[in-house]
């Protein structure tokens, strides 16, 4: 990629602070276990998500679908294994040839390449829709108020919510919620954007937009999507990659087009027959 | 026993000022029980068990004994390790001192009652602590509390009168003082109850508004 393109790039709305959509490796779970008292949820996870690729994750609930994401944001810590995003560990640090767990400020620092939607969209009730866009870039990247407020501004548009700035997030609809929160999410210009089950809350006919919006944010932009959902067709839509998870671990994995249509498990085609 | 009218009018410019001196001993009180409160509630949340524990250890101590003798301790002994403060400063530390270990309560539910998601919203976004504290989850952890929190401002109000015990003159003060000179006792004593009354009943009623339209 030139130096040229890098530029044009970086002023877009939606880009990676970093952006390397060259297919390389940029999430790695190696090893994961998670146990929550008895129950696993992971059992000792190997895969990986290469740079700019949309995967989905598929599978009945309690499989661990959702815990892959809070790991990855940090939410909960693993149990056994490490993740490495972008070529960094996330959870552990390198001292002495050996791995030990990261303190806060390498956690931090990992952490920013990550974004997240939630199911419940927790968008901050005390702060009006700009300020909730605003306040992680100024107070954690730096950026001056009207720096953040342009970016802001920038991705409301990209959401269709530039009229509802100054409004604060129970005015809104639990659709035009979700979209503030994707537009908050990308405001960090994260490289990886990791999307919860983020229309499970929602009455069904506020989903349509949510979707319709992060349809456009994966065929316009180069971020790589990690994504919960049971909008199948949502899922054969954007994803490059959908992986089918069982018991804490992935059964199959594949194009939209071969797991949707011909699996090669049973255990998928039960699950599908399920859903769809 | 007789009602003296002049007696009332003769107490009233010591009333005015015994007046004052209880407001002030509030609001300071009351500033000092808020801030001191908030700061036990966080430390509490601490993830290191050796902040945890001393605060708890404090704030329980505290709690547990009684505000008049925390008022003597602090008029007593402090002079003696060299710390020599008036009488209302001792007075307004012992009140927000022991109403402190009430609010720390009503903060830490109010921060109970602020949902998981704000905090694992606050962590995807990398928000440092402090601001995930101050912009996030105190704003709405208070909101919530701030009835109760007044509903100790009145408490508190109604516990001004012991710091007469170590000598600030405030109404009780006054009305003993005024008793002490003149052995009225019965007008000066009344004109204070009336005058806690005026200002106890119109705060809990405003309280009751305020809880209407914060507490949702």
């Amino acid at each position: 990629m030139s130096a040229d393109s890098n530029l044009s790039k970086e002023s877009a709305a939606v880009t990676a602070a970093n952006p390397a959509v060259d297919g390389s490796e940029l999430i790695r779970f190696d090893k994961v276990t998670k146990r929550f008292g008895s129950n696993t949820v992971l059992d000792s996870l190997d895969f990986t998500v290469s740079s700019g690729k949309h995967v989905t994750l598929i599978g009945p609930s309690g499989s661990g679908k959702t815990t892959i994401l809070r790991l990855l944001m940090t939410l909960t810590r693993p149990d056994e294994g490490t993740i490495k995003v972008d070529g960094d560990y996330l959870t552990h640090e390198e001292r002495g040839g050996g791995l030990v767990p990261a303190g806060e400020k390498h956690v931090r620092e990992v952490r920013k390449k990550i974004g997240m939607v939630f199911q419940q969209f927790n968008l901050f009730p005390n702060m009006k829709v700009m300020r909730n866009i605003t306040e992680a870039p100024v107070h954690v990247l730096g950026l001056s108020a009207d720096e953040a407020e342009a970016r802001a501004r920038e991705l409301l548009e990209l959401v269709g919510l530039t009229e509802h700035a100054d409004k604060y997030p129970t005015q809104l609809s639990g659709g035009q919620q979700q979209r503030v929160a994707i537009a908050r999410a990308l405001a960090m210009r994260p490289q990886v954007l990791l999307l919860d089950e983020v229309t499970s809350a929602l009455d069904p006919e506020l989903v349509a937009g949510v979707l319709d919006v992060l349809r456009d944010i994966a065929h316009t932009t180069d971020i790589t999507m990690l994504c919960v959902t049971h909008e199948m067709n949502f899922a054969r839509d954007i994803s490059d990659d959908v992986l089918m998870f069982d018991a804490g671990r992935v059964i199959e994995s594949g194009s939209p087009e071969k797991i949707f249509s011909e699996p090669d498990h049973e255990r998928t085609r039960q699950f599908l027959s399920a859903v769809l | 026993m007789t009602w003296d009218w002049n007696a009332v009018g003769d107490f009233m410019p010591m009333f005015w000022h015994g007046l004052l001196v209880t407001l002030e001993a509030l609001a300071l009180g009351a500033l000092l029980a808020f801030t001191l409160g908030l700061v036990w509630a966080v430390l509490q949340r601490s993830e290191h068990a050796v902040v945890r524990w001393p605060v708890t250890a404090v704030t329980e101590f505290v709690r547990n004994t009684p505000l008049l003798v925390q008022l003597f301790f602090l008029f007593y002994v402090l002079p003696e390790w060299g710390l020599t403060l008036s009488a209302l400063s001792t007075g307004v530390i012992g009140l927000g001192l022991h109403y402190s270990t009430y609010t720390a309560e009503v903060y830490r539910a109010g921060i109970d009652g602020v949902p998981a998601g704000q905090w694992e919203a606050a962590t995807a976004l990398s928000l440092p602590r402090p601001r995930t504290w101050f912009a996030v989850i105190l704003p709405q952890a208070i909101r919530r509390v701030a009835p109760a929190l007044g509903n100790y401002v009145v408490a508190m109000l109604k516990d001004t009168p012991m710091i007469f015990v170590i000598g600030v003159l405030e109404m009780l003060g006054e009305a003993r003082q005024y008793s002490a000179q003149t052995f009225h006792t019965v007008e000066p004593i009344t004109i204070v109850g009336i005058a806690f009354i005026l200002i106890s009943y119109p705060a809990s009623l405003l309280l009751r508004v305020l809880e209407r339209r914060l507490v949702r």
